[in-house]
This record gives C-alpha cells, structure tokens and sequence, in this order.
C-alpha cells in the first residue's frame, strides 16, 4: 500500500524518488504524532471517567456529549494562559524541560509495529530503541526539578530519577527474558513469535516476568501506587510545581503518551500485539486488536490508580532493589538456562 | 552533498560544540547537560556507521543511567565558582600536559591508519554481510573472546565489592526494619486488651 501511495505521487506531483519518500515519511510522522495526541486526550477523559465511577462519582460530563470534549477543553483553556516563570528560575533549562519530556514520550512511537509491515520504523534494535528512549525521560523531570528552584520540585525531581532508574533495572531484565524467547530485537518478530491465538502468547511461559514489567511500568511512568514524585500531601505537585500554561500541558501530554506507550508494549511484548486471541477472529484487522489490547491495559492502569493506596518512599525502593531485581535476574538465569537445554535459543 | 555527508557534519558538529561547552560553561549542571548531549550525538554517529548496537547501548548506560548518577551528584554540590576559578593557573600546565599526550596518541592513530592501510585489517574483524549487528558483536564478547570477556566482568565484580566494603561501616545502635518480622504481626503478639476498671487507671 505504502509502495502504491509513494508511486502515485511520484507520477501526480511529478517528484523524484528520495523527495518522495522523505514527503512520505515526513506525512507518515505528522499522522502518527497527530494520531498518539488525540489518543491521549482519550485517554486522559477515559482515565477521569473510570476513576470516577470507582469513586462512585460521575467524572467530566459537561463539554460535549458525555464529557467527551473535556480534555480538547482544559487544553485550550491552558493553551491561552500565561506562562510563568518563577524569578529564579535557570530560564533555559526550565523551558527546555517540558519540551524534553514530550518529545522523548512521543519518540518511542515510531517503532511500534500496528500490522505486519504496518510499522513507522522497523529497525532492528527496536526493545533497545524503546528502552534507550524511555530512558531519556528521566531528564525533562530531573531538568525540570533541578531549575525550578524550589524545593518541591527539586525533591520531587530528584525522587523521581532515583524510581526511574531503579525500577528501569528490572524492566530491562524483563525485556532480556522476552529477546531470549524470541531470538529477535525486533518489536514486529516478537509478535510474529506469538502467532497462533491466545495460548501461544508470551504471557503463559512469561507469566511472573510480565507481572514485574506491569507494575515497573507502573512505577516507570509515575503513575499511582509509585506516584510520589508528585505526591500531593508532601510535594505539593512535585517536579511541575512551578509549570504553567503550555509548558504544564507538555508534562501532561508527555507522561499519558507514555503510559499509553507502556500499554502498547506489554500487548506487544507478551500478549500477541496485533494478534487475534483466536485465529477464527483474524479477519478483523491487526490494528483493531491492538488498539483493543492497548485500551484493555490503560483500563488496568486506571483501576490500579482508583484502588491502591501510595507507597512509602522506602518500600518502593525496596521493592524495587530487593524483590524485583533478584526476581527478575533470577528470570533471566531460568529462561537462558532452559533456552540453553532445549535449544531454542535464537 | 549527500544527505548523510549533512547528517554527519550535523552530528558531530555538535558533538565537538557541545564536548567544547562541557569544559567552557559556568554552570556545572549545564556542563553536565551538554556532556548528555555530546553523548547522545556521538550514538547518532554510531547509527550513521550501521552500528545500531552500540548507539542503543551508549545511550541506554551513558545517557540513561552514568550521566543521570553525575546529573544527580552535580545538582547536590554546593560549588563556590570563585574559588573554582583560583586554581585554574595552577592546574593549566598539567592539563595542557594532559591534553598533548591525548593529541599525540590520537594522530598516531590516524597516522597508522593512513600510512600503512593494510594494518586497519588487521585491527577490525570485517562484519560477514548476512549478520546482524547485534549478533556479530555477540558473538565476539560471548563465543571468540569470552574469557577475557568474563575477567573484565571478573574485574568490575570485584571494583563494585571493594566499593560497598570500604563506604559500609556498621554503627552501634542502629534500629533496622525487619520487613518478615512486621508482616508477621498479629493482634495477639501485638496488643493486649486490658479491661480498665471506672476511677481506678491501670
């Protein structure tokens, strides 16, 4: 499809081959960027709504029919604000902060396969793109904790590179067992690994390492019970303290694109990505299931949100360290050991 | 100019910009952040090159975990600039000294290469054409050079616990959180219920 859209406009706007694919690839970014943005206004309402209802409350429901236009709304509204910036403040490393934060989020995008073929950048290396890119996004909190100059935010910043980069140990020995299963770095071959229907999902032989990789994604992308870099009763907002206006809106954009990324990953990654659960469904298509899948995760993110309590600042630390490294070293040495005897190791 | 031939001077013009502000600007923290940026463009040039692997890997240690643990210490600093400053004269010869010494060895390098051709060869072990990346580079660390691989990690193993021994230091006193012991409490190892009799206290 992609080959027949690049040779007619070659043959209608009369380019040459390397403008063709750079306009293509340049359309390709626009609508994949453009796409994760109107899934994160989604899902920022959706994430309202469910929480809502847990709480036995009814959540946005005044702008547009059933509060659907809620977060277009808060957008504008913080769109035509004022930006401030607090008179000590390191003014170039304060604005560079958000705009850190939401490019790496959407960066990761580009190697996530929705279809056979159907992928923006099918690179090789394509775990270790995401786990490099996703560790990127320490920076924009730890900068923005760092120039605010103000206590909450530097706490609240520096807690959060500490949680980051501790629980990033254990996703990427998570990620380890999965490259050993497949043989393959590549996003696009480990789903074609779980071809088949549900039980030949990495989830069933992966089951304990997919469990640390949902709650480390939890713990990674900040979200509640590890939300303590922003915990309101001490940090008053943690790193975003001192935000306004767009610059605000940037973080959030930035951490529900990589929550909604953290979905993708574990649908692609242990259960069949863009595969039916059935072969008998195949015929709806690959992108709807893991859009289904992705939708299906962000719900259980949310329900994670509406129903556990914070974490103390010491036990999220040790269970990270202590519980979840050996585990998940441990997951390693097993599943390389039994690869290793069966002889299927890639 | 090609479009690589562009990406390249992009790449390393700001590599060597930014490796320049490392040293030159005021700020330890910035010179941090542009440290991170020199590192990042140098994974650019790596990709340029084909070598996917090592571009992931330099930005997923260096950039994702050595620079954030600088990051981390820098921040904390109470640095006093003046008194940076003082020592500068003091300090110029030996890094000047430094710095020829690093310049020499690397135009011997790329005066070896460029006088004898047939020695660059020698050096590099030519990647097979049908082999990715990734497992070429596995399967010199792990298969052809794996014990001297292991005595490097032999080696780091024993750095990390010279570490931890020399910073641990047992204090007197000193009450620890005993996470089995907490989560075996009950009721009745915990409270005891005592009936208070009206006026009398226990």
């Amino acid at each position: 499809m992609v080959e027949s859209f690049k040779n007619w406009m070659m043959a209608t706007l009369a380019l040459s081959e390397p403008q063709a694919e750079i306009l293509l690839k340049t359309s390709g970014m626009v609508l994949l960027v453009t796409l994760v943005m109107t899934a994160v206004a989604f899902a920022v309402y959706a994430d309202r709504k469910i929480w809502a209802s847990m709480q036995l409350r009814r959540g946005p429901n005044v702008v547009g029919p059933f509060g659907l236009l809620q977060s277009f709304a808060d957008a504008l509204k913080l769109f035509i604000k004022e930006n401030i910036i607090p008179a000590g403040a390191n003014k170039g490393v304060f604005l560079l902060a958000p705009f850190l934060s939401f490019t790496v989020a959407l960066m990761s995008w580009a190697v996530v396969p929705w279809d056979e073929g159907w992928v923006f950048a099918d690179i090789n290396v394509g775990v270790l793109y995401i786990f490099a890119v996703s560790s990127l996004g320490v920076y924009g909190i730890i900068m923005s904790g760092w120039a605010s100059n103000s206590r909450y935010a530097f706490l609240g910043g520096l807690r959060s590179a500490a949680q980051m980069v501790s629980y990033e140990v254990s996703i990427g020995f998570v990620l380890v067992t999965v490259i050993v299963f497949t043989g393959s770095f590549n996003l696009s071959d480990i789903v074609m690994n779980q071809a088949g229907g549900f039980w030949r999902w990495h989830v069933w032989p992966l089951l304990p390492m997919a469990v640390i990789f949902f709650i480390s994604a939890l713990a990674e992308t900040n979200r509640p019970p590890f939300d303590l870099p922003e915990a309101e009763a001490e940090l008053v907002a943690g790193y975003q303290t001192e935000y306004s206006s767009m610059t605000f809106a940037l973080f959030w954009l930035g951490e529900y694109a990589n929550i909604l990324l953290m979905c993708a990953m574990i649908s692609v990654l242990f259960f069949g990505g863009w595969m039916a659960p059935v072969p008998a469904l195949d015929m709806i298509p690959g992108p709807v299931w893991m859009f289904l899948k992705i939708c299906l995760f962000f719900f259980c993110f949310a329900w994670v949100k509406a129903s556990v309590p914070r974490y103390r600042y010491d036990q999220l630390m040790r269970l990270g360290w202590k519980v979840f490294l050996p585990l998940s070293l441990l997951g390693v040495f097993v599943y390389s050991g039994v690869a290793l005897l069966t002889g299927t190791a890639g | 100019m090609s479009l690589t031939a562009i990406v390249f001077y992009v790449l390393s013009s700001v590599t060597v910009l930014s490796a320049v502000m490392v040293i030159a600007a005021r700020n330890p923290v910035h010179s941090v952040l542009f440290l991170i940026l020199a590192f990042f463009n140098s994974a650019g040039l790596f990709v340029l090159l084909g070598a996917e692997l090592l571009a992931m890997l330099l930005v997923i240690v260096y950039v994702g975990a050595v620079a954030v643990l600088f990051l981390f210490v820098v921040m904390m600093l109470d640095i006093n600039f003046v008194r940076l400053r003082e020592g500068f004269l003091r300090y110029f010869p030996i890094g000047v000294l430094i710095g020829a010494v690093l310049a020499a060895e690397l135009v011997f390098v790329v005066g070896t290469w460029v006088l004898t051709p047939e020695m660059a060869g020698n050096l590099r072990q030519p990647t097979p054409e049908d082999v990715t990346n990734t497992r070429a580079l596995g399967q010199l660390i792990y298969t052809d050079y794996v014990f001297v691989f292991q005595t490097a990690g032999m080696i780091l193993l024993t750095a990390m616990i010279g570490a931890i021994v020399l910073t641990l230091r047992k204090r007197p006193g000193v009450k620890r959180q005993n996470i089995a012991q907490q989560l075996a409490r009950s009721p009745e190892t915990a409270i005891e219920i005592k009936k208070v009799k009206t006026g009398e206290g226990i």
